[in-house]
């Protein structure tokens, strides 16, 4: 039983029926940014340096890779769906709202494939040491 | 088309308490990092080219807008991840009390000013010492 009048449900009003899954991805993807970003961030401060080599052994060692590609999905998507929170409250043209949401969206999912990739050639082709 | 639909309190009418700051600057520091993502991104795809590549992004970063764009990035970070657990601890539907808030508030600002110091330190002076 809706609560709408059949009115109120052609002029588009009210509940599209995704907001809770949008509030929910963003929470889910929130708190698995949490250990994912202090991880990469200290691992990062405790690699001997930032050059090529150590940056390069470390992404492609153990679980490095798959905890990466991971960090980098779960950042694309929670930056997604914030960025479109923003452009949908502060575009007032529609227009230009629709563009800008459509460019948003496509935008992270390539810098998320090219982040994706990155790790998985570095992985793929760096040499494993011995030790 | 439309009647005139009621409207909800906005900015104009509400007193500025500093809890707005805090709310507001969560959107802006997310917007930061959504920035920093795609230098993220750039730095891994130079280090899956090669030297070359990866010397060029060394040379941006290292620059002094470089370093200012990564200080300001931490910033963000840091921020973002302490009142990103604030606002963690208020969909369980604690802290939401006007007292507790503006006293998490505070808090956030001093665990992001710690944790930004602390990142910093160990990123400039780590190498020397550790």
């Amino acid at each position: 039983m809706s609560l709408q009048s059949p009115l109120t449900r052609v002029r588009g009003r009210g509940s599209a029926k995704s907001g809770v899954s949008h509030w929910w991805v963003q929470r889910v993807t929130a708190v698995t940014l949490v250990p994912l970003t202090l991880w990469f961030v200290v691992k990062l401060l405790g690699l001997p340096s930032l050059n090529i080599g150590d940056v390069r052994e470390w992404v492609a060692e153990g679980w490095t890779p798959v905890l990466l590609i991971m960090l980098l999905g779960a950042m694309a998507w929670h930056s997604a769906l914030g960025v479109q929170v923003v452009l949908e409250d502060y575009i007032r043209l529609k227009s230009l709202k629709v563009a800008a949401l459509f460019t948003s969206t496509i935008f992270h999912v390539l810098v998320a494939i090219a982040g994706s990739y990155a790790v998985l050639r570095i992985a793929l082709t760096t040499p494993i040491t011995a030790g | 088309m439309m009647r005139e639909r009621p409207l909800s309190p906005h900015l104009d009418i509400y007193k500025f308490a500093y809890t707005m700051a805090t709310s507001i600057a969560h959107r802006a520091s997310g917007i930061v990092l959504a920035f920093g993502f795609n230098l993220l991104v750039w730095w891994l795809m130079a280090a899956a080219a090669g030297p070359s590549a990866y010397e060029r992004v060394q040379g941006v970063v290292g620059s002094w807008l470089g370093q200012l764009a990564l200080a300001g990035w931490l910033l963000a970070f840091a921020y973002h991840l302490f009142n990103g657990l604030r606002h963690l601890n208020w969909d369980m539907g604690r802290g939401l009390e006007r007292a507790e808030a503006r006293r998490s508030a505070l808090w956030v600002v001093i665990a992001t000013v710690v944790l930004t110091a602390w990142i910093g330190y160990v990123a400039f002076f780590g190498g020397e010492t550790a």
